[in-house]
């Protein structure tokens, strides 16, 4: 018979933050992956919210484009606030 | 007499169940059939040792200023634990585990809820803890009936004998020892009994999610809740209380 | 998509240079086949080691002499659990199922840490585990957080993080017998006796001797060498063993105040090596724990995924 399938955990650690990848482990169905990260992952209080996902449903980028995925947001510096010069004057903006 | 006599049999009979399923499920540790499912089986035996505390901790407290949890868990003779048959019945394959802690965490749902609004205020602190570690357990037990009732021809045939060689052993959940029935009228603590309705039900639609029967024999072994229990708590006891028995009085 | 495009989008930077500048590898970069099958080897080795370790500690939870101490001996045990999970689920980032990983444990190919071949035969043993054998464990993984394997730093980090009371209930345990009656005074002694040359021992072997060492050290895989590690741990445990009471069996050890570390006699690593081959006092038995629960997990293994199969065939609409 065939193995668990591998589930990638995602755990809420307190309302008001984004779910955090914090590992992955086996479950054979997606209620049980659920009860498995809680066991597995939040022992310690970590978490308040959990998601799960069948490692083999999840979509990447490719390693081998991240020249051409991502250097060409290197040179856009006027995106970041700190390119703009103001006068001290101008406080908080 | 004091009149704590009764209250102190019926706490521990609560805290003698927690300890001795707890011990049984500690039994797993490392040899669960997939290392998500030992840390899970561990997570169920901590919860009940951790209720096993609080009551010991209590007894103890009505007891004598010199009586102590450990003292409580581990010196006492066979005769005087006051545990359900059922948690000390072995683990055997997985499905009697299962099968062992769906039976009492189908009854301890309704239990501990009726527990909650007893007159003892420790008791009804204790069981609004337990109530929600038992929603769990119960859950994590109900699922995995079903999934050994309904996998495969080996499972289902492993769970269903399961449940029928542990089906004598749940008469005695309803039944009233004299300690419950006295704090029962003392302190509004729950009458067994009057979980069966709602352990019924349970089982009906898990064991019908299940494909499984549910036995029909009504011969039921019981003594437990009295002080009279079966061989294997000799055996239980001798390694628990090894410690203790071997090094009295000492501090660990 | 095709070789060419893959040329001009190969990473401007060298796996070597990478390593060098110290950023991490993650599990889809490129990397030499020979990094992957060490980065495997290390860590389902781990892996193995803290679901074996499991066993020695686990014979005590029915026997733990209180109620506080068997609800910490289970949470331990419980982690061990939980770290051999991350362990291998950071190997199966590199592309190899954990149960091809426990068909390799389970065969004998597959290596784990020697100190688990050793009984624990007394409570005592307990405390000798947590205190010595967490405490080199812990000496061995806290460099491996910086090490170049992102998903076996996150791993690391996360062990670490749980492993810092496991030592600590250890020299706790140790600390209640070392100040308890003459017999829990004798026991502690015994199990010190017992547990100093295995635990010297899980450097693993000296450094001139040490195959792997060398390039790991490169690959920044390993940070730090096995006898550096090792005299760390000398230099912490001698202290904690003279707060004890306790009496280190090695009469060659000595503070050597040159040297500004402690001397050591030399380790039998006569023993080492047969204890590694198999010869050790429970070689067998573990090896033969593990082999059951897995063999007798099988079926219920295999009901969980039928099921889960039904459950989904049932909720696909029958195909128009």
């Amino acid at each position: 018979m065939k193995d668990w399938p591998l589930y990638e955990v995602f755990i809420r650690s307190r309302s008001g933050l984004n779910h955090k990848h914090v590992g992955s482990l086996h479950a054979a169905d997606p209620q049980m992956a659920i009860e498995h990260a809680r066991d597995v992952y939040t022992r310690r209080m970590e978490g308040v919210s959990i998601w799960v996902v069948e490692s083999s449903r999840l979509h990447a980028s490719d390693p081998m484009e991240n020249d051409a995925f991502f250097e060409p947001s290197q040179d856009k510096i006027y995106r970041h606030p700190t390119f703009y010069d103001l006068p001290d004057e101008v406080k908080h903006m | 007499m004091s009149i704590g006599i009764e209250r102190v049999e019926y706490v521990l009979h609560l805290a003698d169940n927690a300890l001795i399923l707890g011990q049984r499920l500690g039994e797993w540790c490392g040899h669960g059939p997939v290392l998500e499912q030992d840390i899970a089986m561990t997570n169920i035996a901590l919860d009940y040792i951790g209720r096993a505390r609080m009551l010991y901790q209590y007894a103890a407290g009505i007891c004598s200023p010199e009586s102590t949890e450990d003292q409580l868990a581990f010196m006492r003779n066979e005769w005087e634990y006051r545990n359900l048959l059922l948690v000390e019945r072995p683990n055997g394959d997985f499905a009697h585990t299962v099968a062992r802690q769906f039976f009492l965490e189908a009854f301890q749902m309704d239990y501990f809820k009726a527990l909650q609004h007893s007159g003892d205020a420790t008791l009804s602190a204790i069981a609004e803890k337990s109530i929600k570690e038992t929603a769990y357990h119960f859950k994590w037990a109900s699922e995995w009936v079903i999934r050994l009732g309904d996998g495969t021809e080996i499972s289902h045939h492993r769970m269903q004998e399961a449940v029928d060689a542990l089906w004598p052993f749940t008469g005695e959940l309803f039944c009233e020892a004299p300690c419950e029935s006295w704090m029962r009228k003392s302190f509004d603590c729950p009458d067994p009994a009057a979980m069966r309705s709602g352990w019924s039900a349970r089982l009906q639609s898990v064991f019908a999610a299940a494909g499984l029967e549910i036995p029909t024999g009504n011969w039921m072994q019981e003594g437990g809740k009295t002080g009279r229990h079966t061989e294997h708590m000799g055996y239980i006891l001798a390694e628990m209380q090894y410690m203790q028995r071997a090094y009295p009085g000492m501090e660990w | 998509m095709d070789t060419e495009n893959m040329q001009k989008a190969m990473p401007t930077l060298s796996f070597e240079e990478r390593i060098e500048k110290d950023e991490k590898i993650e599990a889809r970069d490129w990397m030499p086949e020979e990094y992957r099958r060490t980065l495997i080897r290390q860590i389902s080795q781990h892996a193995h080691s803290e679901i074996v370790g499991m066993l020695p500690e686990g014979n005590w939870v029915t026997r733990a002499p209180s109620l506080k101490r068997k609800a910490i001996l289970l949470a331990k045990i419980q982690d061990e659990a939980g770290h051999g999970l991350y362990l291998y689920a950071a190997c199966e980032t590199l592309g190899v199922s954990r149960d091809d990983l426990l068909r390799e444990l389970h065969s004998g190919k597959a290596k784990y840490s020697s100190i688990f071949n050793y009984p624990a035969l007394t409570w005592a043993d307990m405390g000798a585990i947590g205190w010595l054998v967490d405490g080199a464990a812990i000496m061995n993984q806290i460099p491996l957080c910086r090490t170049s394997y992102g998903p076996y730093v996150r791993a690391m980090v996360r062990i670490c993080k749980e492993e810092s009371f496991h030592q600590r209930q250890g020299y706790e345990i140790m600390l209640t017998l070392s100040r308890g009656t003459e017999v829990q005074r004798n026991m502690a002694q015994d199990a010190l006796n017992r547990w100093w040359w295995p635990s010297l021992m899980m450097f693993g072997p000296g450094d001139s001797d040490s195959v792997h060492s060398l390039q790991n050290l490169r690959w920044k895989i390993k940070r730090f060498s096995n006898d550096e590690l090792r005299q760390r741990f000398v230099d912490m445990t001698v202290p904690q063993a003279d707060l004890l009471g306790l009496k280190i069996p090695d009469p060659r050890l000595c503070w050597n105040p040159e040297r500004n570390h402690y001397d050591f006699g030399p380790i039998d690593w006569d023993e080492f090596w047969n204890v590694v081959k198999g010869n050790g006092p429970c070689n067998r038995e573990r090896l033969s724990d593990r082999v059951a629960a897995y063999e007798n997990g099988a079926w219920v293994r295999d009901a969980a995924i039928a099921h889960a199969q039904k459950q989904r065939s049932k909720q696909v609409p029958a195909a128009s």
